[in-house]
């Protein structure tokens, strides 16, 4: 067993409608890895797969080396799951919340009690321990779910739109958790429609797509494919006249685009910068800027998608 | 396929849980505040009557529960009519309130199967029906210590608890109900009212059905005996596809030591019988005992037919 959780062709359907269709996914120890696609491309589904909370229709799957279907105590036991808009008891102040976790974990009270301080510190709820969750916001409902995944000390992490709904500065706090969780070597799986905020804590993406992975890789890698380039420059120049083919024949450049008059943006390969610079001053125009910039993960998926929606 | 792992764990938990919960609801303290006060009233007035009688009747305190006096019915009415509201008004959001709360799959991805989380919620709404019967029970016999002086006897009291056990029974087919209920109907208002128009259903409407069917199916014309007792059996027959009919049947053989049959007696069957003079325990329980079964049996079906429901159900919203 190589992978922490391993899929197989994996497929759901709900009656004519095909949720997840023949997913194959491999996720190894401590890495983050993040599921993308837009709501209800079958991110959810593939997740309660994996915890056994709904059956596949075909395919296999193994957590941790354990049939979430067959064993599905030993894979919660192990995997701690933060669903979506994940919601608590209102009347029960947060610890009274986490206490009922614990014990349906079956850890004693001395235990549960311990651990309980300790995750509430992490996660930084302890000044509001014994208020009633009804009266939390959002983004405390959040790490309070986050707090009760790591009162199992689990294997797994699994996060679903773990930053969906929270305040710009609330979401980046939670990335850094996630970012903990990671340094702790818990292997973590988290959903999301958000990219640009999974792309600062994910190492591997897939990209959903009506129940599909269409792409998946390192975020480079992706981009290398998407967009024929991981690189992108743009130059300012004083007269552009007769500098685009000079530009365009630089090794390396897979497109180019004049955005204003003397504002060109081009796509390439490798980091040209220095040919670009030389070529626009050899050329007899001013260099008035020149940088790079690197694509984003809404970028590649715009793209993306843009190019699947075409071919249809 | 076959799944690993005892169904039970976490049971404990959840039932610990819910039993809290339910006794520190306003509802259920709503709920007990008028079951106590009828059931005082209703024995008030019981006692009141029987004080005359006191010397000559052996099963004093088992009048206490069956006496009524206009316009107040007996304490056994009242608790028929009651008990089915208080265990609706347990069970009726019992599934559905935790989707609604979205606390569900967060629950279920905890190391517990869904049949600890239904059955632990169907015992903790037992549990509470439970303990606050035998609380009512032993109020009851309490104010009748207080005002007529005497003490319950032995048989009297195995009376009671048989009776107080059947009145559980009769309470856990309505916490079944709403417990499907609140499996089958997402929003907790729906179930709530659904569960409550089958208990409507059954109070008001049912004995109307019966009688109708009964002359529809059997007729009986011109005073044909035969004819005239098929009508009745067919009627009996119906009218025990009821829980209430079950119950009340139920609490007449418990309660009413003399009773001796449950349906139509010939005067051919009463030959040799010494009449007036009362059963012991145990017979009483025989002759009820279909009865007892039949409701077990209800519970049962019900929450058989919740459980297959709520493991087909999705958890997602």
């Amino acid at each position: 067993m190589n992978g922490v959780i391993e899929t197989q062709d994996l497929s759901k359907h709900y009656g004519p409608v095909i949720a997840v269709d023949g997913l194959t996914l491999t996720l190894s120890k401590g890495e983050v890895f993040g599921l993308l696609g837009p709501n209800g491309s079958g991110k959810t589904t593939t997740i309660l797969m994996l915890l056994g909370l709904t059956e596949p229709t075909s395919g296999t799957v193994r957590v941790l080396g354990y049939d979430p279907a067959r064993n599905p105590l030993q894979v919660k036991r192990r995997a701690g799951y933060l669903p979506d808009s994940v919601g608590f008891y209102d009347d029960l102040t947060a610890r009274e919340n986490l206490r009922y976790t614990a014990r349906l974990n079956g850890l004693t009270r001395a235990e549960a009690d311990a651990r309980i301080i300790d995750v509430l510190a992490r996660v930084g709820l302890t000044s509001v321990a014994n208020r009633q969750a009804g009266a939390f916001s959002r983004g405390m409902r959040q790490r309070l779910g986050l707090a009760e995944v790591l009162l199992k000390q689990p294997e797994i992490a699994i996060l679903d739109e773990p930053t969906a709904g929270l305040d710009p500065e609330a979401a980046m706090e939670f990335l850094g958790m996630i970012r903990e969780l990671k340094a702790q070597g818990i292997t973590v799986l988290l959903s999301s429609h958000l990219l640009h905020q999974v792309q600062a804590v994910c190492d591997r993406v897939g990209l959903f797509h009506k129940g599909k992975m269409v792409l998946e890789g390192t975020f480079d890698s992706l981009a290398d494919r998407v967009l024929g380039g991981a690189y992108r420059i743009k130059v300012e120049t004083s007269r552009p006249d007769g500098l685009e083919p000079a530009l365009r024949a630089i090794p390396g450049v897979t497109n180019l685009s004049q955005e204003r008059p003397g504002q060109f943006r081009l796509e390439t390969q490798v980091d040209c910068r220095a040919e670009v610079a030389r070529r626009v001053v050899g050329s007899g125009a001013d260099l008035l800027g020149l940088t790079l910039e690197r694509p984003s993960l809404d970028e590649i998926y715009a793209r993306y998608f843009r190019e699947v929606d075409h071919e249809a | 396929m076959k799944r690993e792992g005892s169904p039970w764990t976490g049971l404990w938990a959840v039932v610990l849980k819910e039993l809290a919960d339910h006794l520190s609801s306003v509802r259920m303290q709503l709920l007990e505040l008028l079951i106590f006060l009828t059931a005082f009233a209703a024995t008030f007035v019981a006692s009141r009557q029987l004080r005359a009688t006191v010397a000559e009747d052996p099963y004093i305190y088992l009048k206490l529960f069956t006496t009524g006096q206009d316009p107040l019915p007996s304490f056994v009415a009242f608790l028929g009519f009651f008990l089915p509201l208080a265990a609706i008004s347990l069970g009726f959001d019992s599934v559905n309130g935790e989707h609604n709360r979205r606390t569900l799959s967060r629950v279920l991805s905890q190391p517990i199967y869904r049949d600890a989380l239904l059955l632990g919620k169907f015992l903790a709404g037992i549990l509470t029906l439970g303990i606050s019967l035998l609380a009512l029970w032993l109020l009851v016999t309490g104010m009748g210590l207080l005002v007529l002086g005497v003490a319950p006897s032995g048989e009297e009291v195995g009376r009671g608890l048989l009776f107080l056990l059947s009145t559980l029974a009769y309470a856990g087919i309505w916490l079944a109900l709403a417990l499907v209920f609140s499996v089958v109907f997402r929003q907790p208002a729906t179930s709530a009212l659904a569960a409550m128009a089958v208990w409507l259903f059954f109070a008001v409407f049912w004995d109307i059905v019966v009688q109708v069917a009964a002359q529809a199916l059997r007729p009986a014309y011109g005073g044909d005996p035969f004819a005239a007792l098929a009508q009745v059996r067919l009627g009996l027959f119906l009218s025990r596809l009821s829980p209430n009919t079950l119950f009340a049947e139920l609490v007449i053989a418990l309660l009413n030591p003399e009773v001796r049959a449950l349906g139509p007696v010939f005067i051919t069957q009463l030959e040799g019988a010494v009449l007036n003079s009362p059963l012991p325990v145990g017979q009483s329980l025989l002759l009820a005992w279909p009865q007892f079964t039949g409701l077990l049996a209800g519970v049962l079906l019900l929450f058989a037919g919740g459980y297959v429901l709520f493991q087909r159900q999705e958890v997602r919203a």
